[in-house]
Formats: structure tokens, sequence, C-alpha cells
């Protein structure tokens, strides 16, 4: 399995769940150093690192490699990797996998899918409307929730049109290594209740050379990260032209017409070229994705 | 003075006087029911809104029953302003014994109305982040200052008005209440003497009021329903909101206006005042209402319905045919029903104003509870486990306890301060001054 975490990759080795717990409470602990010294920690919520050439993330989903992890029989692993890596709290999908109708209105069961990160829509709804600024464009474009402002009116759920923000109605449940962490708008980590959260594209591991944990994950390398200012993007493996990659494949970006114009595109397709098992429409196994938060704090306690 | 007015004002005074067991009975009552709500609230803040039936909808219902209730108090509020204001400008006469109850209404209303949202929010303790943060582009920061400015003017616009009566009540009343009651009055009433001067001022103040009032009014309702309209989903993307609202909440707000003005009329029997002539002229205006609530939504479910965009094909099927389908037709049902007691000559009456009133006040609930829980159902991207949102206990318990509080706080009103104009009446009843010539020493100034 190349690119995966260093943290995460042996938990696809035969290990029992006890172990991996373990290991993740470990890599959890980890973080939370990091987020309480580490340079990445901004000084105030809206301030980025001004030494970084600014960047202009994009993401590119080349739907034709896309099989929602059904032909490998486990539950996506664009949307596993980013609950475990970013300590989502349970029960939230930043990234959701969505399984879809190819042909809709014709007699045809063919389905495809489309996995759905935030779009960090350049002209996003959810900034438009918070009425404390508390979603905001940082300086690279991407959309990031400051959660020590954020007064959970919920109006940027209600604008989102593409469903991607989840709110914390209850007292989140994560690690509780996180929950001890000072506060960093990058990560998102902890989470506070009564307070709204989303994928935030993981630019604290693109700043530090890295990829998003999505992009790492996928086993099919269906995932694209680039930089519309450089134009180059990696999935992993290979570095391509980022113009190139998009108008060859004639990219699109979905619900276009709604004029948010998102910073995430779209490779029209539905898995052809993922190599196929047989009969993965009944292995699409979004159901099985874990958020082990309780077990860690119960290893670790 | 001659013994017309005598009644009037014993009539409108004498409710002050004590309390009464009745009183006693219903406020406490009122104030359980209104502790049973607050008593939730505390469960709410202290587990989160997980309390909440929208935490079990996978965050697709991001608001519920909190949020039909702010629409539908603000909705109420209109009430004061259509009354006191629009009827003030065109100089009708019969709104005169409820123009107090009606700018009452809408006091209570936006104060209750108001607590609606706040209740709602993940992190009430940030409110203040409003003030500190406060961005122009966000219709609540739009909707915080227009409901607040809108309070603001209408505790005036009542206050104003209530000058002459508080006045009154101090000379009148002053050895047959209670020292803290005729405290109150003595404050209230701002040193009135009935100057020719203070006439002067008042008339001024009510005049420059009255027409202030009135963009105020439609402002609060149209940002209202741009919190809806500023978001691109399915049923809430739509330029008809504005109007649509604003003629939502003079009917809500007419209908609720007529009910309290029954109930006060019978508790404090003031049927020499309050005419059923008045009530049926409220009728009218309902049944007029009807129409162009009718004629909006007409416009609404046409346009989108003729073309079927993404999305909206599930939305009209929802609740047209499919789960909302009762509700919407109930509700279209109860639009219609003012219009239809007032059209047969048998129904024109006090009572059946008063049933179309009570029809209206649940049809334009329920219009917000489609509005909000039918339009969130709508799935903007390819899942179908539709989230099913239905209010918890909690919900429910806040719920009633802010309608208990609405009409505690009325009660309490009605108390403390004469629930109908005894000077404007005075002159209605009075209409000509003993000397033309020194008109502008008494309320005839104020009115001409
Ligand atoms: S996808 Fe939704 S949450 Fe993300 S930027 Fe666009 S509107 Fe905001
Ligand atoms: S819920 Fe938070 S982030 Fe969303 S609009 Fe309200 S204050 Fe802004």
């Amino acid at each position: 399995m190349p690119g995966l975490p260093k943290a995460l990759a042996p938990s696809l080795a035969p290990m029992g769940r006890r172990t991996l717990f373990q290991q993740m409470a470990r890599a959890a602990a980890a973080t939370a150093v990091v987020g309480a010294a580490g340079p990445a920690q901004p000084a105030a919520a809206t301030e980025v690192d001004p030494g970084s050439r600014l960047r202009r993330w994009v993401m590119v989903v080349d739907l034709r490699r896309c099989d929602g992890c059904a032909g490998l029989g486990v539950p996506p692993q664009c949307s596993q990797y980013c609950n475990w890596g970013r300590f989502v709290p349970e029960g939230q999908q930043w990234l959701e996998v969505y399984q879809r109708g190819l042909a809709p209105d014709a007699p045809s069961d063919a389905v495809g899918y489309l996995p759905a990160p935030c779009m960090q829509c350049q002209n996003a709804p959810c900034v438009n409307v918070c009425p404390v600024g508390a979603t905001f464009h940082a300086p690279e474009g991407t959309v990031l929730i400051d959660q020590s402002r954020c007064i959970g009116c919920r109006l940027c759920m209600a604008a989102c049109p593409y469903d991607r923000r989840f709110f914390n109605w209850g007292e989140p449940v994560q690690p509780a290594q996180v929950k001890e962490t000072t506060y960093n708008v990058l990560t998102q980590t902890p989470a506070f209740r009564g307070t709204v959260m989303k994928c935030d594209f993981c630019t604290d591991r693109a700043a530090a050379g890295g990829l998003p944990y999505c992009v790492e994950a996928c086993p099919r390398e269906a995932y694209w990260f680039g930089d519309l200012e450089t134009d180059v993007a990696t999935n992993g493996k290979d570095v391509v032209k980022l113009s190139k990659l998009l108008e060859e494949n004639e990219a699109f970006r979905y619900k276009e017409e709604l004029g948010t114009r998102p910073r995430v595109y779209y490779i029209n397709g539905h898995g052809e070229e993922a190599p196929r098992a047989t009969a993965h429409e009944s292995a699409f196994l979004k159901d099985r994705l874990e958020w082990p938060w309780r077990e860690i704090n119960e290893a670790s306690a | 003075m001659n013994a017309t007015e005598r009644d009037l004002e014993s009539t409108v005074l004498e409710p002050l006087v004590g309390l009464g067991r009745r009183f006693l009975f219903l406020a406490g009552g009122l104030a359980v029911v209104v502790l049973i709500g607050v008593v939730a609230y505390a469960t709410q803040l202290a587990e989160g809104l997980r309390v909440t039936g929208m935490a079990a909808t996978l965050n697709k219902q991001m608001y519920g029953i909190y949020i039909i209730n702010f629409v539908f108090f603000i909705g109420i509020s209109h009430a004061g302003t259509l009354i006191s204001a629009i009827l003030r400008v065109a100089k009708a006469e019969w709104r005169l014994p409820i123009t107090r109850m009606a700018e009452f209404i809408t006091v209570v209303a936006l104060s209750v109305g108001g607590l609606m949202p706040i209740i709602d929010l993940g992190r009430p303790d940030r409110i203040l982040n409003l003030l500190q943060y406060g961005r122009w582009n966000s219709p609540i920061l739009w909707d915080f200052f227009s409901i607040t400015t809108y309070l603001f003017g209408s505790l005036i616009y009542l206050f104003i008005p209530l000058i002459p009566d508080l006045a009154l009540c101090r000379d009148r009343l002053a050895g047959r209440v209670s020292a803290p009651k005729r405290w109150f009055y003595e404050v209230s009433s701002v040193r009135w003497r009935g100057t020719p001067r203070q006439w002067r001022s008042l008339g001024t103040a009510l005049t420059v009021m009255m027409v202030v009032i009135i963009p105020v009014a439609v402002s609060v309702h149209t940002v209202v329903s741009w919190i809806f309209a500023m978001t691109l989903r399915v049923g809430w993307n739509t330029a008809v909101f504005g109007a649509y609202f604003v003629a939502g909440a003079l009917f809500s707000g007419t209908a609720t206006l007529i009910l309290v003005m029954a109930v006060l009329r019978r508790v404090f029997r003031l049927h020499g005042v309050i005419k059923d002539r008045q009530f049926t002229n409220l009728g009218f205006m309902l049944a007029g209402f009807s129409g162009i609530m009718l004629y909006f939504n007409l416009n609404e479910l046409v346009t989108s319905g003729y073309k079927l965009a993404e999305g909206e094909g599930f939305f009209l099927d929802s609740i047209l045919v499919g789960p909302f389908a009762p509700w919407f037709w109930a509700y279209i049902l109860g639009l219609a029903s003012p219009a239809i007691i007032m059209l047969i000559p048998k129904t024109r009456s006090f009572w059946g104003v008063i049933v179309a009133s009570l029809i209206v006040d649940i049809a334009m609930w329920i219009e917000r509870y489609i509005i909000v829980v039918a339009t969130l159902r709508a799935p903007q991207m390819p899942y179908t486990n539709l989230a099913e949102y239905f209010p918890s206990t909690a919900e429910l318990a806040i719920s009633l306890g802010s309608v208990a509080l609405f009409v505690l706080l009325i009660a309490v009103f009605s108390k403390l301060v004469p629930v109908v104009s005894v000077w404007e009446l005075r002159h209605e009843r009075a209409p000509e001054p003993r000397e033309p010539e020194a008109v502008p020493a008494g309320p005839a100034a104020v009115r001409a």
C-alpha cells in the first residue's frame, strides 16, 4: 500500500483491534504535542504563516478510478482515513462517498461513486452567510472554520448546497488526547460542542509537504491534489501539470450551475479503470466506516 | 365629563384594581408551563442541542421547531404595526379601541420570538460575538438589528400613547392600588399634566412613529424571509419570499389580534367599547389576506412546478401528494377559510371571525413547518436515506413554554395598564370641542 500515512499504515496488516487502537492513541498523543508546540499553529485564527508562498489548493477526483472501494471489500478508504486522521467526531463524514445512478431514468441499475469533500467554493455560500466570520476564506483560498468563534447558528449548513457541514449537537466524541490539545484552526482540533465542522483540505499537512489523508489513502490513486499557482498536481505517485490534467480529461465541477465555483474538480467516470472484483455493487461498505474514539478512550483508560 | 365618559373610564380602570382569583389562577397555570419550558431549556444547555430532534437527522435537518416558532411569533408581531400604524395613517376610526392591545402584542411577540433563535443557538454563550465580530454580509445580522430596532420602536410606539392614560391611572387610582403600582404610575406617566404643549408633543411623536414604524415592520419580515431566500435550497431560493412573508405576517398578526381582543373584551367586559363591528371589519381584512396569500402560493408553486428544475419535483411531490400532503392541504384550506367564512352571510359574525382567526393562526404555523421541515428534507446530494424530523420532548416543552410566556405577558400587561386607550376613545365619543378656537388645548389637537 503505497502512500499511506505512517502512523496508520500498520492498521491494514493483520493485527488485533486492540493493538490498532493503542497505536492510534499514540498517534493522537503525537498530534497533541505538535498541536501544542508545533510551528503550524498560527497566532490568531485567521493568520496563516506569511513566510510560505501562497498556494491555491485544488483537488481533482478521477471518477474513472473510483469504485467506492467496493472492489476491495472495504469501506471507502478516503472517508475512513479522513475520519481516523482528522479525528473526525463520531458520526460525521467530512468526506462522504455517494453512490449514484449512472443513467438516470434509463432501465439500468449501473452505479458510479462520487466522493464529496468540502468543495472549498470560491463563491462560498457558507462564508457569505456566517454572521461572525467564523467561516472564512484562508489566504490560500480554502474555506476554514474558527470553532472558537462559531456561535452555532447553523445557517452555513443550510446554505451549503453540497451538505458538507456537520454540527456537534452534543459533546463531540474524540480521543481524550485530542481533547486536551490547544485549539488549532487548521486541524479543527479539538472539536467543540455546538459548533460546525467540515473538511479543511488538510492544508496543515500540505504546508508540511504532505498530502491530505484522502489522497494518500485512496488505494486506486483516484485523487490528485494540486496548486493552481504552480500548476502542478500529484496523486502521491505521479506529478502532472494540473491544467493539462483538467483540460485533457474535460474535468467538471459538481453543480457548476450554482455559481459556487468549487475548488474540487471531477473527471467523469464510474470506476472503469479500477481493477475490478465481481459484483461490486453489493460490496459498497460505507456503513462500516469506523470512528473508534470510544474504544480508544477505553483502551487507554 | 358626562355619564358615558365616566362609564368608559370605570370600565377600563376597574380591572387594574386588585388581582382577582381568576387572574391568579390563570397566571399561575401559565407560569408553571413557562417554568417547564425553562427546565427543558436548562437541560438543553447542559446536554447541548443533542436533546433536540434535529440531532437525530444526521445534520440534514439543521433547523426545527425553534425556527418555525421564531417565524411564527415574528409574524404575529405585525398585528400592532398593521392596526396602529397602517390604519392610523388610513384614519380608520374603528381601530381606536384595539390599537393598544395590538401594539402590545407586537412587543410581546417580538420579545418571545426573538428568544427563539437564541434558544436554537449551539453556543448561546457566544452571542456577543454578533456585536464583536458581526459581518454585514450575513442575513442573521440583518435580522438581529432589524428585530431589535422594531422592538425598540414598538416599545416607544406603545409607550407614547400610554402616557395620558398612565397619568389618568395615577390621578384616579391613587388611593386604590398597592404602593409599587402607585409608584409605577407615578414614574411612568412622566409628569404628564395634559398641558397644550404636552398634547402637541404627543401628537408630533405619534405622527413620526407611525410613519417610521411601517418600513421597519416591513423590513423585519423581509429579512426573516431572507434567512431562507439567501440560500440555494429548493423551496427557499425564490424572490417571492420577502413579499410572501410580509403578507403572511400581516395575516397571522391580524388573526392573533382578533383572538386576544375577544378574550380581553370578555374578561374585562368591554362590550361597550369593542363592538362586534370591529370583529367583522377585521374579518374582512383576513379574507382579503386570504386572497393575497393564495395568490403568492400559486405564484411559487406554478413557477417552480412548471419547470421542475432539479430537486423541485421531489419537494413538490412531498407536499402535494407525499408525506407532507396532509399538512399542505390543511394549510391551503386554512388559508381559504376566512374568505369562505366571510362570504357566507350566516357565518359572517363574531363567532365566524373567531373561528377563522383560530384556523388562520394554526394554518400559518403549518406553513412555517412546511417551509422549514419539508424543504430541508429534499436531498441536495445523491442519497435516499431521507432524514425525518420529529421535535423532541425538550423542543415541545420549550415551544409550549414560549406560547405560555406570550399569553402570560399579555395577561400581566392587562392588569397593569388600561388595555384600551381612554383618551383616544373619549375623543371619539365626544367629538365636538366646546370652544372651536381652543382646539390645540386637548386631545383634538393630536388627532387632527
Ligand atoms: S462545499 Fe459547502 S461547506 Fe464547502 S465551501 Fe462550499 S458551501 Fe462551504
Ligand atoms: S454555525 Fe458557526 S460557522 Fe456556521 S454560520 Fe453560524 S457562526 Fe458561522
